[in-house]
């Protein structure tokens, strides 16, 4: 797959992208196609939710979304296994979803309550189920890019076949942690994916202000791919992250992916997006990464309108559901700055595509755990170095 | 017991760790085939592979924050940073990645940060600063400051089988001038104070090199015949309240000295937790020796002028004994 050449400054152009994308995966179910359509219209339907929470007073802070943007979350997330680690950004609500976090829970934890994925601790979508193999991201982007280098090196070390898997957006490529990340995966030829999100904006600010040479076109640089993907395709965004994942896997080393797409929504719920043209918004409008996706379901004979009644009924559900828990102990505010005793290690994620099915469950197995999850576990004394 | 200075003592726990537990990994600039710009992993490589003992990129972000996810996936990774100043290139990984995600997560991240810190030698501005507030500032972050080879290896031991961030503060001017006796075999020292000497009539609490400069300014010669006390943090965070209040009742006069800049160093909590907690045992104001608000300067006279030196603890010393 050729890397992309584009201009140096300006929107990315979304058709001239379009003809360069894989289009619908051979590596799909029906069933498979079916399911990502549900994740992004339950990412949709919940981001909805909790904006009529945050306009009510009940979300604290501000409130920050994906609309737009469902196809690179749950498109990326479909491809990676249950062993393979993610640091999900704030944009990728989708992502969670696909790894199996209860639409409670997220609700809960815009809402700052005790039953949110971070008990109150953190909002938004600043989170990671530990449980289901993903690391919390931070604010300070791309710092997750440096950390996903880190466990693709540890499963390089131990000769695991996993891979690790992180967002960032169009802003993030300025940043210092990007260089170092991208080089440091480039040295060591790691298992991992880099998943740009190029939607337009960083906060109020365009690509043309970003960089002068597009992100991608920088990757050759550091000695792997970039490809670039319609990002508003979401089993196109699957085909391409399952293709790096298996050069991965292969040991061809770390891909950058960039997915094209657009912020439809403002940085934040404050922000009325005054500085987007509207021309440009209503061109994007026209490519809805789940209406097309709906499209394709609808061609396999789905009951669309059936499948997003079922999916409000589950957000009306979990919506109720995290209104009724409880806001957190302020007398635990303090508590749990420090681990103590042995770490608890992350745990396997959920992997919905069908292709994983196929995979022995012995396959990824931690040599270094005994008993535990795939990651960590008692201390055992080094036979061997790795 | 076998004699090791402090460098060796470093390099023994390591080693041991490394031996013990496949899960630890040694990485930063130039710690493998040159072994370190201080030599504390010299001939690591060879014995433990390129991949446990892994040269890194010049890269501080990258080598803390690729040190966090190989530790959240079950590594134990041990960082050097060629020079603790470098580390505000990784501070950000640092503070915000590394200290912040068992809160926020309950996934505990344990990374060990080995910094060479401190002056006295020529380092200048960017070669011999003591960043330890840094961190102490930072929540989720334990910050360790051993003097001597004994602790210097305990403590680096305890450090990486510790489930959370460690900062390792290794003063440089420690490495190769003190020697100690050192167990064989390893063990684990405690992050809680020590005390280098006991004494009655004052206490100098101090940490790091500074542990060293107090004893030998606060023999009987020094201070007219009076019994001084020598408090030795070694750890910053968790700071010994307990030990810290017990040698404040037991003398009454207290003099803090850090080599760090003396706005917010660790010595500034410690006389902040003093004056609140055993106000009424003090016998006289707290005195703190420290490093003025400066850069380290380069050239030897200049240097001298601002680290805390032999005489001014000493002085220190004397002033609050006649107060």
């Amino acid at each position: 797959m050729a890397t992309q050449t584009a201009g140096p400054a300006g929107a990315r152009d979304p058709a001239a992208v379009s003809e360069t994308s894989l289009g619908p995966s051979a590596h799909l179910t029906a069933a498979d196609r079916v399911e990502l359509l549900r994740a992004m219209l339950l990412m949709r339907a919940i981001e909805a939710r909790a904006l009529t929470l945050y306009r009510q007073g009940r979300v604290p802070g501000s409130f920050y979304d994906g609309f737009g943007q469902e196809a690179v979350s749950v498109g990326a997330a479909f491809a990676m296994s249950p062993q393979d680690r993610l640091c999900i950004l704030h944009r990728d609500l989708g992502a969670h979803l696909v790894r199996g976090v209860a639409p409670p829970r997220i609700l809960a934890q815009y809402m700052g309550r005790a039953s949110g994925v971070t008990g109150g601790r953190d909002g938004n979508v600043h989170f990671g189920d530990p449980a289901l193999g993903c690391v919390p991201m931070v604010s300070m982007l791309p710092d997750m890019m440096c950390v996903a280098a880190g466990m693709a090196m540890a499963f390089k070390l131990r000769g695991e076949p996993r891979v690790a898997l992180t967002f960032f957006g169009d802003g993030s490529t300025s940043r210092g942690d990007f260089h170092e990340a991208m080089n440091w995966a480039g040295v060591q030829r790691l298992p991992v994916v880099f998943v740009l999100e190029n939607n337009q904006y960083a906060y109020s600010t365009p690509l043309s202000k970003q960089f002068a040479v597009d992100p991608v076109e920088r990757a050759r640089m550091y000695g792997f791919p970039g490809v670039t993907v319609d990002g508003n395709d979401v089993e196109a965004v699957f085909e391409t992250v399952r293709a790096a994942r298996s050069r991965a896997l292969a040991g061809e080393g770390p891909t950058l992916v960039e997915a094209v797409t657009m912020r439809m929504h403002g940085h934040a719920a404050h922000d009325d997006m005054r500085y987007v043209p509207p021309e440009l918004l209503a061109e994007w409008a026209e490519r809805d990464p789940i209406e097309r996706q709906e499209r394709r379901a609808a061609s396999l004979g789905v009951d669309v309108e059936a499948l997003r009644a079922e999916v409000e009924a589950e957000v009306d559900a979990a919506a109720a559901e995290a209104l009724a828990g409880q806001m957190p102990d302020p007398a635990n505010a303090a508590h749990g700055v420090f681990a103590v005793g042995a770490p608890q290690p992350l745990g396997d994620g959920r992997a919905p595509w069908s292709g994983f099915a196929a995979e022995p469950a012995t396959a990824v197995r931690d040599p270094l755990s005994a008993g535990a999850g795939t990651d960590g576990g008692e201390q055992r004394p080094a036979e061997a170095t790795v | 017991m076998p004699t090791m200075t402090y460098l060796e003592a470093i390099s023994d726990a390591l080693r041991q760790e490394l031996r013990a537990d496949e899960r630890v990994l040694v990485m930063g600039e130039d710690v493998g085939a040159f072994g370190g710009a201080f030599k504390v992993t010299d001939g690591f490589v060879e014995e433990f592979g390129e991949g446990r003992v892994m040269d890194t990129p010049l890269a501080e972000a990258a080598i803390v924050g690729t040190a966090v996810g190989a530790a959240v996936v079950g590594m134990r990774p041990v960082c050097e940073m060629q020079f603790a100043d470098f580390v505000a290139c990784g501070f950000d990984q640092l503070v915000n990645v590394a200290g912040k995600t068992h809160y926020r997560s309950g996934l505990a991240v344990p990374i060990v940060v080995r910094l060479p810190s401190g002056g006295g030698f020529s380092g200048g501005p960017f070669h011999s600063q003591n960043p330890e507030a840094w961190f102490m500032h930072a929540p989720g972050i334990k910050v360790l400051a051993p003097s001597t080879p004994e602790d210097a290896k305990g403590l680096l031991t305890a450090a990486i089988r510790d489930p959370n961030p460690v900062v390792f503060l290794e003063h440089k001017h420690l490495y190769r001038r003190i020697k100690g006796e050192v167990p064989v075999g390893t063990y684990e020292t405690p992050m809680t104070a020590r005390l280098a000497r006991e004494g009655e009539d004052l206490t100098v609490i101090a940490y790091g090199a500074m542990v060293h400069a107090a004893l030998e300014a606060t023999t009987p010669e020094q201070v007219d015949g009076a019994s001084v006390e020598v408090l030795d943090l070694r750890s910053l965070v968790p700071l010994d309240t307990e030990a810290i209040l017990a040698t404040v009742a037991k003398t009454s006069k207290i003099v803090i000295v850090d080599e760090a800049n003396e706005t917010c160093a660790a010595g500034a909590q410690v006389a902040a937790l003093i004056a609140e907690h055993a106000f009424e045992q003090l016998d006289g104001p707290i005195r703190r020796v420290a490093t003025p608000d400066v850069p380290i300067p380069f050239s030897p006279p200049l240097e001298q002028a601002v680290l805390p030196s032999v005489e001014r603890i000493r002085d220190a010393c004397r002033d609050l004994l006649a107060y």
